[in-house]
């Protein structure tokens, strides 16, 4: 039992946290209900899947700062493609954004991996090509989204207080995660991001796992744009401020950056917890501009605090 | 012996070369392996052993020459080929993922579970629990794990590089009997290390390379050392260099740095120790008696939480290691990647110490500093065929920097830990020289190390901790092995009282 808290303290943490969030946010606003819950979990939406993408190339060991423009070009993609569409011709949309968003990830990664440059500056080359792909197909927000797919992420799912976009979340995210965790892919994906040369001896493919672990992290982005175009209901070719949130909420996770450690829960109740600190300091009427200062030193907080617990740690 | 000789080579290597750029790490090197045997590879710093064991496991390809498993001719591109073909490598660092727990990293390498923790508890590791992180292991116990990773696979062909250094000696003995039996089962083992009395142990021949070519391949007999020695050296190796004596101990005056009932946390628990001026004091422990925090602890890396260091009759607190090099004590860590700036040229970092003193801030004279580096290089005859950057240079050549930028800057008391470990016999012996010639001239060494057969050819009296305290001091001249081993494992009397 003590080894579960311990393991799996951090998440067990900002579990604590989002719960005492909520408790707050009541207190300050004692009318947020079911509407509430329900438009703050679609608005997290796009954010979740961010965090998700980026998550996923942080463990491996690296990180991608095209995710929001990957989002923007899946997001004018499927705005342009379902603009009028009908039930075939949506559900060829989707499926084909995601594969879209797969192929973006996986030329990031091929990238990388063949010509050796950092990531770092791969993906920030990487930013700019996919946001000049995303003006190419639409060049001023338009385009519409089939008005049926729109309500899979509007309204409670079965009970009241469980909205949908959730339910839509944890799904998305599960048929892709739980599997991949469980299989050698999954185990090589954090190999590499742990210990590079252990990886390359035990017998991984380095480069191809990397190559993979980008393309999800470009599956991961696809999503997070169908859904943003599904919530505004048109296309929006210039990216959200979606890189450097899913940057905080996976640090605040507890995925280290450097690669390795953490899953996807922890980064997924973080981006739930960001969200809700900016909604509470907007309702007690807090300036916009000192809210991303708030969230800077949330980021800063949290990776001293690890590294003050990972230094504890090692003196036991 | 005859009916090995009948069978077909398991392995059989034969002209393979490799450059790098202008240097030539390879030109020539063979190895032929039998169902059954083990073959010691040998040979001196830079004979290109590291590059033709990255060659044999995929982990490299070779420019020309053959490889043949089973006389099919392979040409591995990556380590996971190697694996398919039944070789299986245990290197010196160990080849786990350190995030990710024991189970984990068993499914990684499709490793069955059973056999692995049959050979684990073989290899005696009695209580190990598969969801522990492997980073949370002692390096011990990785080792361990590594290898019985690699028995449970059923290799044909295992490759042990160093596989017994930093291991505790009965660790060390397990692994000895266990390689043997499974070579007695039909196995074919590579054996790498450095040390004769293992490989007089357990292996069938030696190869041996010199220079990037295969220069014999002996059967092991006894008295076939010096055979082996001279092979690799290419010249015969003399013994023991001048040693202090305690009369001379004497007559130097009073101890230069006196500890006394040093205590650190729980592990370094009551040291005291004088190291006179112009003495070498070796320090002789089992894995993880203290000798760590002792180290540390006089390096100013951490704090003691009892007793006192006194140099030159003042006693001294360290807050920063910069302390304690103001005070002149010197730490070359025994891991080297600590100690050096792995990505910057040789130069730069045994100019390094010159640089980092408060009092030289401004302006560098170049001149100065880089006729005081290239002194250093000749005096250690590091190899600068790799003169660019330290992380290209071998094992041995690497160590030699560490040691060599204190020298450049002048050194007082210098505490060196484990400087030896993994590296050659002819660097051995030219650490052995530069610690004595450095003793010479005055300065004080305090030497731990691994191998206790070295410690009559480098110190001039031993201490021996067991369990954070001291339990015995012995002059060089009586430190034979089997002396050293019955003090390091506390059978001395004072250690069954305490």
């Amino acid at each position: 039992m003590s080894r579960i808290v311990a393991r799996h303290g951090w998440t067990l943490g900002l579990m604590a946290i989002l719960v005492l969030l909520f408790v707050f946010t009541k207190v300050i606003q004692p009318n947020f209900g079911l509407t509430g819950l329900d438009s703050l979990s679609r608005a997290t939406l796009p954010f979740a899947f961010a965090t998700a993408a980026m998550a996923i190339v942080v463990i491996a060991g690296g990180i991608d700062l095209s995710v929001a423009s990957m989002m923007a070009v899946a997001g004018v993609t499927a705005a342009v493609l379902m603009e009028g569409a009908g039930t075939g011709m949506t559900l060829f949309t989707v499926v084909a954004v995601l594969v879209i968003g797969l192929g973006m990830g996986a030329i990031n990664g091929a990238l990388i991996v063949v010509t050796r440059v950092p990531d770092i500056v791969v993906t920030l080359a990487m930013l700019f090509v996919w946001e000049g792909v995303a003006l190419l197909i639409l060049k001023a927000p338009g385009g519409a989204a089939t008005p049926w797919l729109r309500e899979i992420i509007v309204g409670p799912f079965l009970v009241p207080w469980l909205p949908r976009s959730f339910v839509f979340l944890v799904v998305c995210l599960a048929v892709v995660w739980i599997p991949l965790r469980r299989s050698r892919l999954g185990l090589s994906i954090y190999a590499i991001g742990s210990d590079e040369l252990a990886a390359y001896r035990s017998g991984i493919a380095i480069g191809r796992t990397r190559i993979i672990a980008y393309a999800l992290c470009g599956l991961f982005a696809a999503m997070g744009g169908l859904t943003l175009t599904l919530s505004t209901g048109n296309g929006e070719p210039i990216p959200g401020p979606y890189l450097m949130a899913s940057v905080a909420a996976v640090v605040l996770g507890g995925v280290v950056l450097g690669g390795g450690k953490g899953a996807l829960l922890g980064p997924i109740i973080a981006v739930f917890i960001l969200r809700l600190v900016r909604m509470d300091l907007t309702l007690i009427s807090v300036d916009p501009n000192v809210t991303t200062i708030v969230e800077g030193t949330i980021m800063v907080v949290v990776v001293m605090i690890g590294g003050v617990l990972a230094m504890r740690g090692r003196r036991q | 012996m005859t009916d090995k000789q009948l069978q077909q080579p398991l392995l059989e290597a034969t002209g393979v070369s490799k450059r790098f750029g202008a240097v030539v790490a390879l030109h020539d090197a063979a190895l032929r392996l039998r169902p059954g045997e083990i073959v010691a590879l040998m040979g001196a710093n830079g004979a290109g052993k590291s590059t033709f064991v990255k060659i044999l496991t995929g982990a490299l390809r070779r420019d020309t020459g053959q490889i043949r498993i089973r006389g099919a001719d392979t040409n591995f591109s990556s380590p996971a080929q190697a694996r398919k073909s039944g070789l299986i490598p245990v290197y010196q660092e160990p080849s786990l993922i350190p995030d990710l727990d024991m189970a984990d990293n068993l499914r990684l390498g499709q490793t069955p579970v059973e056999p692995f923790r049959h050979w684990v508890s073989e290899l005696g590791i009695a209580n190990l629990r598969l969801d522990d992180t492997i980073n949370s292991l002692p390096l011990a116990t990785l080792r361990i794990l590594d290898l019985a990773r690699a028995l449970a696979s059923e290799p044909e062909v295992l490759l042990l590089d160093e596989m017994t250094a930093a291991l505790p000696t009965d660790l060390v003995e397990r692994v000895l009997r266990t390689v043997r039996a499974q070579a007695d089962k039909g196995q074919a083992v590579i054996y790498i290390s450095h040390r004769f009395a293992e490989i007089a142990q357990i292996c069938d021949c030696a190869t041996v390379l010199r220079d990037g070519a295969t220069v014999g391949d002996l059967p092991i007999v006894p008295g076939v050392e010096e055979q082996v020695v001279e092979l690799m050296l290419g010249v015969a190796l003399e013994t023991n260099p001048t040693r202090k004596t305690g009369a001379a101990r004497a007559a130097s005056g009073g101890a230069h740095v006196q500890v006394r009932n040093l205590a650190v946390g729980t592990k370094l628990r009551d040291v005291s120790l004088d190291l006179h001026r112009g003495e070498v004091l070796g320090v002789v422990a089992l894995e993880g008696q203290g000798q760590d925090e002792l180290f540390e602890a006089l390096a100013g890396m951490i704090r003691p939480t009892g007793g006192k260091i006194v140099i030159d009759d003042a006693a001294v607190s360290f807050a920063h290691p910069a302390d304690a090099i103001a005070r002149g004590l010197t730490f070359v860590p025994g891991n080297r990647a600590d100690g050096l700036l792995m990505q910057r040229s040789v130069h730069e970092n045994i100019a390094l110490p010159l640089l980092a003193r408060p009092r030289k801030w401004g302006a560098i004279s170049m001149k100065a500093e880089a006729s005081r580096v290239n002194d250093a290089i000749a005096r250690l005859q590091i190899d600068t065929r790799a003169m660019g950057e330290v992380q290209r240079l071998s094992g041995g050549n690497q160590q030699k920097v560490t040691i060599g930028r204190w020298i450049a800057a002048g050194v007082d008391t210098l505490l060196l830990f484990d400087p030896t470990r993994g590296i050659d016999v002819r660097t051995k012996r030219q650490i052995y020289l530069l610690v004595r010639e450095l003793a010479a001239q005055g300065a004080s060494v305090l030497y731990y190390t691994s191998e206790l057969a070295e410690v009559p050819a480098a110190c001039d009296r031993v201490v021996v901790i067991f369990n954070g305290k001291v339990v015995d001091v012995i002059e060089a001249a009586e430190a034979d092995e089997q002396t050293l081993m019955r003090a390091a494992y506390g059978l001395t009397g004072e250690a069954l009282t305490a």
